[in-house]
């Protein structure tokens, strides 16, 4: 019997050094709140490391979507390790610069590049959601 | 001779579903950004969890300070799980309480009164930050 999967788990990087980061957090919210409510949730990343059994176990409940803001790979890296191997992992700046749009530059007092970003990367996640609920 | 900190890691929570957790980032932000940059610095937190070489070498040889938005203490535990003793750990809850005409709303962007709230919590962090260089410095 094929069980049909109907929510989708969202990790951002929501690194606090790099607009990107902020960029990520913009969009996954963007993503829980308008554009895919009910087909999506969140766990904090560092819950992993803080919490308990249940947090740990949240990738293999959920397929998961990774967000990260840089190269590093923080989101995808702490979610296999700790949590189980994501179902797709996005990155902001190749998602930006397919999508022809100029890197954010500021951590806080969003101006119209971090919105425009923001927008950007939360539509790239919701197709994300939908390719695997499919 | 004791060692010099010149600088103090300010480590908030990553959280992308609480208000307070957004509290915690602005604070931090407000100390590194404008009451003591240069003095004050941020790294992302979630490099702790993939035992990033440059962000464990930045706490493991400075004076680290944590913000957290909720009682399960991210930050703080995530400092400690790579070794490192927190030298001091707030939740941003606890400025709220101290300011209760301040009342903290939105998670992607603070209202005023988060701003507000902020802009005083980060003097009470200011002035722990020097006294850890301070320390650092004797």
């Amino acid at each position: 019997m094929e069980i049909k999967v109907l929510k989708v788990g969202i990790i951002a990087c929501s690194g606090e050094e790099l607009p990107e980061g902020t960029v990520s957090r913009i969009a996954c919210r963007k993503v829980l709140d308008e554009l895919r409510p009910g087909q999506t949730v969140t766990i904090c990343l560092p819950l992993f490391i803080a919490g308990g059994k249940e947090e740990r176990e949240f990738a293999s409940k959920f397929p998961t979507i990774t967000v990260d803001g840089c190269e590093k790979l923080c989101a995808a890296k702490s979610t296999e390790k700790l949590s189980g191997k994501p179902t797709r992992s996005l990155l902001i700046p190749e998602i930006l610069k397919k999508r022809g749009v100029d890197l954010p530059t500021r951590r806080r007092h969003l101006g119209i590049e971090e919105k425009t970003a923001g927008q950007a990367v939360a539509e790239e996640i919701a197709k994300a959601v939908d390719e695997v609920l499919e | 001779m004791s060692k010099s900190k010149k600088q103090v890691v300010v480590l908030a929570c990553s959280g992308i579903g609480k208000t307070f957790g957004a509290l915690g980032r602005e604070i931090a932000y407000e100390v590194v950004e404008l009451l003591r940059p240069g003095v004050a610095v941020i790294t992302c937190l979630p490099l702790l969890m993939i035992e990033d070489v440059d962000a464990k070498k930045l706490v493991t040889e400075n004076p680290v300070i944590t913000i957290d938005g909720c009682p399960f203490d991210c930050a703080r535990k995530s400092v400690e799980s790579i070794g490192v003793t927190v030298h001091k750990g707030y939740r941003a809850i606890d400025f709220y309480k101290a300011h209760k005409d301040l009342k903290p709303e939105g998670i992607v962007e603070l209202n005023e009164a988060g701003q507000k709230l902020a802009a005083t919590a980060a003097e009470e962090l200011a002035e722990e930050v020097d006294r850890l260089v301070a320390e650092g410095n004797e």
